[in-house]
């Protein structure tokens, strides 16, 4: 039987749960067999999805080839990515939003300014999505305020995978005391609902466009940093990395050079759904109203100024934004899982 | 078992210091003024503000409130809530039984409904039904609480008068028990992401249980379908469930403090925004706090059920 390519995976407020299961000392049933515990890229990596089995693989490739494996690794990622039909569903629905959001308020004009006789209009002529309580046409905005969501979940994710990333990589390269009092700081952060984390940090820093993707950034790379030093812990005993040290490569380049190359494939797949969650978290507190500020707008600010009117029925300042950040963020759930699948399951058989 | 759960413990103190630590520094990172204004308010005088200052030590090095801190909450002091003019421990007791009962009524409804799901999902794999399921979870799954929340209100309770849209932020938690036309809107709307995830683990859980050794010696000596699935499978594949429970406790919290924001249920999570909102130092490091306790202890109730449930593990030491 096909081994199940796992439980649905992704965003959600720091959701995360394909994550839970895999993160840190996994509690020991899991193990056995468990759909999150695929031994993972190592082997297809450094078989460079060439050769099969990464037994052989491991000692035929000499340690200089790196450029050419990664190139190579990538062009098989790309493919595997083009034959999963939701992947492309995915890819699709993402490139929409943005053309949506970007060139969407080149070609309508919007609006913007109007008299209150044009406050909480229903869809009609004029305006396809009606209006809002300040009289703004609710098309329009969404363009605009998808364009600083989108925008910030790009930042914010590349930032919490980067923390992550050199969190997780720097413990578990050097192990011991350092992996300890690090993972346990990880362990603090995880245990404290993050929304909870967030709305503290948001109220206190009272934030702009960017200083919010650093507090999402700040709040989010816990569970990267566990994926990547469970990577760590198993790839510095490689033997690649034994000749780098035999060759005087200090910590420093063992990590940059060649063990964070090396577990590329769980960074890109998480750093995938760390988007989607980051436009989750900007939702959450623009819906709290403790994101961005008046003028700027996010689709979480939008459905806060809608939820006033839900007693109305006004259902116009509910469903477009609503669906906006739905749609997005099962794209890149899709995306995340068909990578995830690409290169966990698939590359595996290669 | 014993030395496993006391290390456990001591671990779990380690993180709920850790927490305390990690609100009391990004507080106290404000200057002692502003966080003496947020007491008394913007109009007070420089004088009234020196003197909450004084009083609550704002002025003294950051470790020695730290640990006056310390001491406060293993005397079961919480401190008191300004902007509410109640202790934070008394808040906390009115408002942690109405989480309780949503928390635990959304986590049970989710389970009754995510397990069959997932079983009847790996019966049909690979069929019409299940894709159908798998793209439902997948979008319930993205939709955060504040938007199926403000959706049901409207469609369920203005359109249509089946609901009540909102929660009295005066009942008790015998009286929102009793009000089904209250509860069932936040109770829905916080299940869902859970029903999505965890028929989603269930299938897979199961899957994994089909392809084990002893289900294959189970059908070898001519065990029937249904019994292969319930009696071997299906036991088996419920305990990776437990601890996923566990895991997904600080999501499950996080989700029901939107929730309670989308509804107005007067819970902890309400009180933990409005707090943070008035700057109510107090009042979010006591909500905060909590909020560590419950998952931590969670976390640990999760780990040894899971010892108690799967007599192959042994936990070492």
């Amino acid at each position: 039987m096909p081994s199940d390519p796992g439980p649905v995976s992704g965003g959600g407020e720091g959701i995360v749960p394909w994550a839970s299961p895999m993160i840190g000392a996994p509690p020991p049933s899991l193990k056995p067999g468990g759909p999150a515990d695929a031994p993972f890229v190592a082997a297809p990596d450094a078989a460079g999805g060439v050769l099969p089995p990464p037994g052989d693989a491991a000692s035929a490739i000499p340690a200089g080839g790196e450029a050419r494996h990664t190139g190579s690794i990538y062009r098989l990622i790309f493919r595997v990515f083009l034959e999963n039909k939701l992947a492309v569903l995915g890819l699709a629905l993402v490139i929409l939003m943005v053309l949506f959001c970007f060139v969407g308020p080149l070609l309508y004009h919007a609006q913007v300014f109007s008299a209150t006789y044009n406050i909480e209009l229903p869809p009609g002529a004029g305006h396809p999505l009606g209006t809002d309580g300040n009289g703004v046409d609710v098309l329009g905005e969404l363009m605009v305020a998808g364009q600083n969501s989108l925008e910030v979940g790009l930042v914010a994710a590349a930032l919490a995978t980067s923390i992550g990333v050199i969190w997780g990589a720097i413990a578990g390269f050097f192990g011991g005391v350092i992996d300890a009092v690090m993972m346990r700081i990880v362990d603090v952060l995880l245990s404290v609902p993050i929304l909870v984390l967030l709305i503290v940090l948001a109220v206190i820093y009272s934030p702009g466009k960017w200083t919010i993707c650093l507090i999402i950034g700040f709040v989010a790379w816990q569970v990267p940093s566990r994926l990547v030093r469970g990577e760590t812990l198993s790839l510095r005993t490689r033997e690649y990395v034994q000749a780098v040290r035999v060759m005087g490569g200090g910590g420093r380049r063992i990590v940059l050079r060649h063990i964070i190359p090396n577990a590329i494939g769980t960074i890109i797949v998480n750093a995938t759904f760390q988007v989607a969650d980051a436009i989750l978290f900007l939702a959450a507190l623009g819906f709290l109203g403790l994101g961005l500020h008046f003028p700027q707008s996010d689709w979480g600010s939008m459905l806060s100024g809608g939820s006033t009117y839900m007693e109305v029925g006004a259902w116009w300042l509910i469903i477009p934004a609503g669906s906006c950040i739905v749609i997005v963020v099962v794209a890149f759930n899709f995306i995340g899982d068909a990578l995830r699948d690409s290169l966990e399951v698939r590359l595996q058989q290669r | 078992m014993t030395g496993y759960i006391i290390r456990r413990l001591l671990q779990a103190i380690i993180v709920v210091l850790g927490v305390m630590l990690f609100v009391f520094v990004i507080y106290h990172l404000e200057p002692a003024y502003i966080m003496a204004r947020a007491i008394v308010g913007p109009r007070a005088s420089p004088a009234q503000i020196q003197a909450v200052i004084q009083a609550n030590a704002f002025n003294k090095p950051f470790y020695d409130q730290f640990w006056r801190e310390l001491q406060n909450y293993a005397t079961l002091n919480f401190g008191h809530s300004y902007q509410r003019n109640a202790p934070v421990s008394t808040l906390i007791a009115e408002n942690l039984p109405r989480t309780g009962l949503l928390v635990g009524t959304a986590t049970v409804f989710a389970l009754l409904i995510a397990i069959p799901l997932g079983v009847f999902q790996t019966v049909r794999r690979n069929k019409p039904s299940d894709y159908v399921l798998t793209s439902l979870a997948f979008i319930f799954y993205s939709m955060p609480p504040y938007v199926l929340g403000p959706v049901l209100v409207i469609y369920l309770a203005i359109k249509v008068h089946v609901f009540t849209p909102i929660v009295p932020t005066n009942y008790s938690v015998a009286q929102l028990a009793t009000d089904w036309r209250a509860m069932t809107l936040p109770v829905l709307t916080l299940a869902a992401v859970t029903v999505a995830s965890f028929s989603r683990y269930m299938r897979s859980s199961m899957m994994d249980a089909l392809t084990e050794d002893y289900v294959r010696t189970a059908r070898a000596k001519g065990a029937g379908r249904g019994r292969v699935l319930f009696r071997h499978a299906f036991r088996n594949a419920l305990i990776p469930i437990v601890t996923l429970l566990g895991l997904s406790l600080p999501n499950i919290a996080g989700g029901a403090v939107l929730t309670e924001t989308v509804f107005n249920y007067p819970g902890m999570g309400y009180l933990t925004t409005t707090a943070a909102e008035q700057f109510d130092l107090a009042l979010v490091l006591g909500t905060t706090v909590v909020f560590a306790i419950l998952v931590v202890v969670g976390n640990l109730l999760a780990d040894i059920l899971y010892a108690v449930l799967d007599p192959r593990i042994r936990y070492a030491k």
